[in-house]
């Protein structure tokens, strides 16, 4: 999927927004959010009013109701804006998605054979279970299993990857997306799922929030708005009586009109907040498509938020996918140069990356450059699992390396030695988490190769941010505990777990689980499935099988097992800008009560006009300065609810002082300039 | 104001927090079962309770038997307060022979009583018998604040629950409240009271001659129909006796408040000088406070019992202070007329109109505040002749929903239906799951903490509606004016947030001010308990969640702080509008 981080005002997509705002206007789609709810009805009413105006029996001049009644209704459309705003986002994505998702033919086999009779079928008759075979230049036509064959495939249309992946039968490698094609060789592949479930299907319902429902904390925050409006609702409409008793009290003045206390009731629910929450949660599963990370519901990229624990694979998260060679180590009478010079000649046809690493290392320290070894004579002894050695034979140089104890067997054969030292080098080495290989030249031991696991740059770093936010990381491996320890104290990761084999593995996760803990991990095998299942939040990488997507709540489509760590930032993210905006929402209505209330008494009681601290005009110009600030407010907040609040990783009292300070002393001030400013626009332009 | 009255304040605030941390301890000992120090000569009164009332101390409880508990005793409570009242007349201990109470009168007794609020329409003097005084109010005054206490320790144990459906039993903790706490506490206070000159006897009003008899001029018809001055000479006076001081101690300390007579303790006979003045505005506060700490051992933390306290104090300090500096400043409409309101050697000074010489500006102020951020109610001064401002302190103490402190037991777990909100928000905002002592914050947490926080507020506004609209509510207004608004606020306040504390001004023993406030009091005791005990239940269903630096901590300056925020922020934003037609634009009147 091609997923450009789109500008937030794109015009295509703003201008369908304005589309959707409108048709938002029905009252079903209102229904769903009671705060924006109250608006609508708040909306009716004042328009309603206004018609009443206009026949001879308002309780206020046509032109102020008419201004109130259309604010509220741009308060309505605001929020059916930024709501729509966050979903045009997603749909441009599902756009994209569906390119891919063209109706092709696929060719259908009568058994899981290569020379099986093929059948041309649209790929929309397509069942699971059915057997295909895609053939260099075939799109692949739907999700499946490779059951037989190896070949290149180009994954770009899911995943934005120029760069073809390899697709094989077996092993971690064998899932295949529908809506790639194949660039080379051919595969047999198994359907995995019925039409309109494929992998591609859900993507594309998830971008676009055709299924979206509530998340839990969502649900939550729901309830809490709904009883501060039912609050307001109360300190509203009440001031209707205690109005009428100040009348008769004062002798003067009359009742609060109905158009201002809706107008304050909009003003004081939390209508920012309201208006926004469903684009914040919109807008937060699309940041974690913005990052090439696909999640199955809203709820996994809240539980992101929550997680405690992260479970990490050691290769290819932790350490580099290999070990490299980092120390020659000779045995006593040879020199270092001496040993690397046999190591680099028994490694130059040796194309496994230790191999390659063992040249350079060579070259990088004793300047040995790789020589013409067709003049040499050279016969190259392939790794087999049987010797577990690999090697050269040249000029009656019998070289070899491989594992210490099938070189130490290797020597003693042909009469050689294995000396004590060796051994204990060999032992040393496997303390500090390397991995030993000897080198021998004929019945001679000339000392050992260190190889190590290359901890990831950077990676330490990361791992003390995770500290800061109160995250434990679980560094998983199969190495042998004393391995595992070395690695995990380079790596600074604050746990292991050795010897790792996928009970194990179900095992812990159960274990941290019982204790309260969320835990997220990665993972890619059909192994990995169970415990992928178990965790709150697992990420499968896309290139995995079928099995472990399957059981994961997140794909992600780059296959980077570092991505876990974004993924939990994101999830923060979301609960914050809802968070901060819920403090900005109700901090603004300390001041909203400082513009409406001396406003709406100043005509019963003069004295009232003391608490207009602001110095708004006139009344009426102070009532609509407020109701203005409300509607415009939602405008300025949409970029900050689709981008999501900042996040830093620092401890929860920190990052909690700071938001007070800004959305919450902020959300006490801001207002007050606000509605200052505009009712002073409101004097230029006569208005007031 | 005068450094007399910074003293007093500072010696006041000091011996409250020094009494916090004893007291608190010693309660959690009570409600944990473990050694207090009184297992020997009450523990014989707790084991003789169990047998006679048949009651399994082992037994658990779910929250939903917890709650059927408490509303089934609370019933009962209600059924023989009532049942007292209307046949008092022809029960002993009833030396003044009084009649049987009025059926509406009788049924907001019986609901103020069992609903720890206290609110007296009656006057005690001239309504109910020493009977009615002792087996049902002082009754009441025990159990309905142990009610509120066992209500609070169910909630604790919900908190620190682990997985688990028990919530304790209630009948092991509305025991043990009242044998181990409130019954020692009450017999200490009520003896210092003794000392000080409270009365305490069962024996008849006493009619005594009056050292300088007084004369009036009375206007009758005679037989003729002709109007005619009369002097009449007063040479007797009746003094109104009774077992006041037991009452007095537990009314004090279980925040109820309903005072002995008419006019609570500034009757000289309640409250006779400084030191019983004192010793009865920190029994006020007492409970409420060492509860924080209390609440922070059973949770195994005690920095969040002292964080919950010190948000609290932190609001009422302020305000106290603003109440005593109100009344200091006194009155301009008396400056004007000449009234010497400055400090002196013999004089309290200040706004002391409603006030006792006895006790000065300061004290009362103190009192004013103290009894309206407890849920107690009971008054040394006449809060309705307060100024503006300092009307104000008493009156929004109450509508912050009696969580600064609070009743004993109810203040608590209201508060902690704030500090859930609190947390919740907060929460969001650091990016996590809300959680509040490892306990995640979800839906149904939410729903019944803001129904709990909701619920007070909304009786407030709608019955001052309804009041301040209708002739059965406006007639009983002695007052004209925005004044007459603040006295019906004031009522609403009082009754919608259990409190008890009358502005006076008002005549509410009519029957509408009866039902209604009947219903009130009613709603806003057991419409927070039962969620409050779903709450419970539901927390201690719950797993417990280990503490990580990614925890938002809730022990710490910044969410006291935070938490003041939001019950200011709530309270204020409910209540504006209303409290600026009443004392607002009252001050805005009186200075100008």
């Amino acid at each position: 999927m091609a997923v450009k981080s789109t500008s937030l005002f794109n015009g295509e997509i703003t201008r369908r927004a304005i589309v959707e705002s409108f048709k938002k206007l029905d009252p079903r789609i209102q229904f769903r959010n009671p705060v924006m709810f109250v608006v609508y009805i708040g909306s009716i009413v004042t328009s309603g009013l206004f018609i009443q105006a206009l026949l001879g029996h308002g309780e206020a001049s046509p032109g102020f109701i008419l201004a109130v009644s259309l604010w509220l209704w741009f308060t309505v459309l605001f929020a059916n804006f930024a709501e729509a705003m966050a979903e045009g986002r997603g749909k441009a994505q599902a756009d994209t998605l569906r390119r891919a998702r063209r109706d092709t033919a696929a060719k259908k086999l009568a058994e899981a054979r290569r020379d099986a009779a093929v059948q041309s079928v649209s790929a929309t008759t397509l069942r699971k279970g059915d057997i295909l075979i895609a053939e260099a230049g075939d799109l692949i036509a739907a999700d499946g299993e490779v059951i037989e064959g190896v070949a290149s495939v180009d994954e770009s249309a899911i995943t934005g990857e120029s760069a073809p992946v390899i697709r094989e039968s077996g092993g971690d490698r064998s899932s295949v997306t529908g809506g790639t094609r194949v660039l080379s060789d051919w595969l047999i592949i198994r359907v995995a799922c019925n039409p309109g479930e494929t992998f591609l299907d859900r993507m594309i319902a998830m971008v676009e929030g055709a299924k979206r429902q509530k998340t839990p904390n969502e649900i939550a925050l729901n309830i809490l708005l709904a009883k501060l409006t039912i609050i307001f609702l109360l300190a509203t409409v009440t001031l209707l009586p205690f109005s009428i008793y100040a009348v008769n009290a004062a002798g003067h003045g009359v009742p609060v009109p109905f158009t201002v206390l809706v107008a304050l009731l909009v003003c004081l629910i939390p209508t920012t907040i309201g208006g926004l929450l469903s684009a914040i949660g919109i807008a937060g599963m699309d940041r974690m498509i913005q990052k090439n990370v696909i999640a199955t519901s809203g709820r996994a990229v809240e539980a992101a938020g929550n997680v405690d624990v992260l479970l990490l694979d050691k290769t290819g998260t932790i350490t580099l996918g290999n070990r490299q060679a980092v120390n020659f180590i000779p045995a006593s009478g040879v020199t270092a140069e001496q040993l690397a010079d046999a190591a680099q000649l028994s490694s130059f046809a040796d194309e496994t990356p230790e191999g390659r690493s063992i040249v350079v290392l060579a070259k990088d320290r004793y300047k040995l450059r790789g020589r013409e070894l067709g003049s040499m004579n050279a016969q190259f002894i392939p790794f087999t699992a049987q010797t577990r050695m690999s090697g050269v034979d040249l000029d009656g140089r019998k070289i070899r390396k491989g594992a210490a104890d099938a070189i130490a067997a290797y020597v003693t054969q042909l009469g050689g030695e294995y000396k004590s030292s060796i051994a204990s080098a060999v032992d040393d080495i496997a303390r500090r988490g390397g991995t030993p290989l000897a080198v021998a030249d004929g019945p001679n031991v000339l000392g050992i190769i260190e190889l190590k696991d290359i901890v990831k740059g950077g990676i330490k770093e990361r791992f003390a941010e995770l500290r800061r936010m109160g995250i434990k990381t679980v560094m998983i491996t199969g190495d042998n505990p004393l391995t595992a320890a070395a690695i995990a104290a380079e790596a600074g990761v604050d746990d292991f777990l050795a010897q790792a084999t996928p009970e194990t593995k179900l095992q812990l996760i159960r274990e941290y689980q019982q204790g309260g803990r969320l835990v997220a991990m990665t993972g890619d095998g059909t192994n990995d499935a169970p415990a992928l299942a178990q965790a709150d939040v697992a990420v499968a990488m896309n290139s995995g099988t079928q099995a472990a997507k399957e059981a994961g709540n997140m794909v992600d489509l780059d296959s980077n097992p570092t991505k876990l760590i974004e993924v939990i930032e994101t999830g923060k993210q979301l609960l914050m800008t809802r968070g901060s905006l819920t403090t900005f929402s109700i901090a603004n209505d300390v001041s909203k009560y400082f513009a409406i209330i001396p406003a709406i008494f100043a005509g019963i009681y003069p004295a009232m006009q003391r608490l207009n601290i602001m110095h708004l005009a006139t009344p009426a110009s102070a009532i609509m300065s407020a109701v203005i600030f409300n509607a415009l407010i939602i405008i300025i907040l949409i970029p900050l609810a689709l981008r999501g609040v900042k996040y830093r990783p620092m401890p929860a009292g920190k990052l909690l002082l700071q938001n007070i300070l800004l959305y919450g002393v902020g959300g006490l001030i801001v207002p007050f300039i606000g509605i200052k400013l505009i009712n002073m626009a409101l004097v230029t332009m006569h208005l007031a | 104001m005068t450094p007399n009255a910074w003293i007093q304040m500072g010696v006041f605030l000091l011996v409250l927090v020094a009494l916090v941390k004893p007291l608190g301890a010693f309660m959690a000992r009570v409600y944990e079962g473990r050694p207090c120090g009184l297992d020997k000569p009450v523990g014989w009164m707790e084991r003789l309770t169990y047998r006679l009332a048949g009651i399994k101390p082992d037994q658990p409880m779910n929250w939903k038997t917890y709650a059927i508990a408490v509303l089934l005793f609370n019933l009962l409570g209600g059924l023989v307060v009532y049942g007292l009242q209307r046949l008092q007349g022809s029960l002993p201990l009833n030396p003044e022979h009084l009649g049987a109470v009025s059926p509406d009168l009788a049924w907001n007794t019986a609901i103020s009583f069992i609903s720890n609020t206290d609110w007296q329409s009656y006057n005690g003097e001239t309504t109910v018998s020493y009977l009615t005084q002792m087996l049902g109010l002082t009754v009441q005054n025990f159990v309905s604040a142990a009610t509120g206490m066992a209500v609070l320790v169910a909630l604790i144990r919900g908190i620190r629950g682990k997985q688990t459906e028990n919530i304790g039993n209630f009948w092991v903790d509305l025991v043990r409240s009242t044998l181990y706490i409130l019954l020692p506490l009450s017999f200490i206070l009520a003896l210092a009271l003794v000392s000080q000159g409270v009365v305490q006897t069962l024996a008849p009003y006493k009619k005594v001659s009056l050292i300088q008899p007084i004369r009036y001029t009375q206007s009758t018809t005679n037989a003729a129909g002709k109007s005619v001055n009369q002097t009449v000479w007063v040479k007797h006076q009746i003094l109104p006796l009774g077992p006041a001081a037991s009452q007095i101690a537990i009314k004090q300390l279980g925040t109820n408040g309903g005072g002995f007579f008419g006019v609570n303790s500034a009757h000289p006979f309640e409250n006779p000088n400084p030191i019983s003045n004192f010793l009865e505005v920190l029994a006020i506060l007492l409970i409420p406070a060492a509860l924080c700490y209390t609440f922070g051992r059973m949770v195994g933390d005690t920095r969040q019992g002292w964080a919950i306290f010190a948000a609290m104090m932190i609001i009422f300090v302020p305000l106290m202070v603003g109440c005593v500096w109100a009344e200091h400043a006194g009155n301009p409409k008396f400056a004007a007329l000449g009234v010497n309101q400055s400090p002196s050697a013999l004089m309290s000074g200040g706004n002391m109109e409603g006030k006792e010489t006895r006790f000065g500006v300061t004290d009362s102020a103190i009192w004013a505040a103290a009894t309206t951020a407890a849920s107690n109610g009971s008054v040394n001064s006449m809060h309705d002749s307060y100024t503006p401002l300092g009307g104000l302190v008493p009156m929004w103490l109450m509508e912050l929903g009696e969580v600064i402190f609070g009743g004993v037991g109810s203040g608590l777990y209201g508060m902690l239906m704030f500090v859930i909100v609190a947390v919740f928000i907060a929460g969001l905002m650091v990016g996590r799951t809300p959680e509040y002592l490892g306990k995640k914050i979800e839906a149904f947490e939410m729903k019944m903490a803001t129904i709990c926080v909701l619920v007070p507020p909304a009786m407030v506004l709608m019955m001052t509606a309804i009041a301040c609209v209708t002739v059965m509510g406006t007639s009983a207004i002695e007052n004209p004016g925005a004044h007459g608004f603040s006295e019906i606020l004031y009522w609403a306040s009082s009754v919608g947030n259990n409190n008890g504390s009358a502005f006076a001004g008002l005549s509410t023993n009519t029957v509408f001010y009866n039902i209604a406030g009947g219903i009130v009091m009613w709603i806003s005791r057991y419409f927070l308990i039962v969620p409050t005990l779903a709450l419970a239940g539901a927390l201690a269903r719950k797993k417990q969640i280990p503490v990580s630096s990614g925890t938002l901590p809730t022990h710490d300056a910044l969410f006291a702080g935070w938490l003041v925020a939001t019950v200011v922020l709530i309270g204020a934003l409910t209540f504006l509008p209303a409290l600026a037609l009443g004392p607002i634009v009252e001050y805005l009147h009186l200075w100008h």
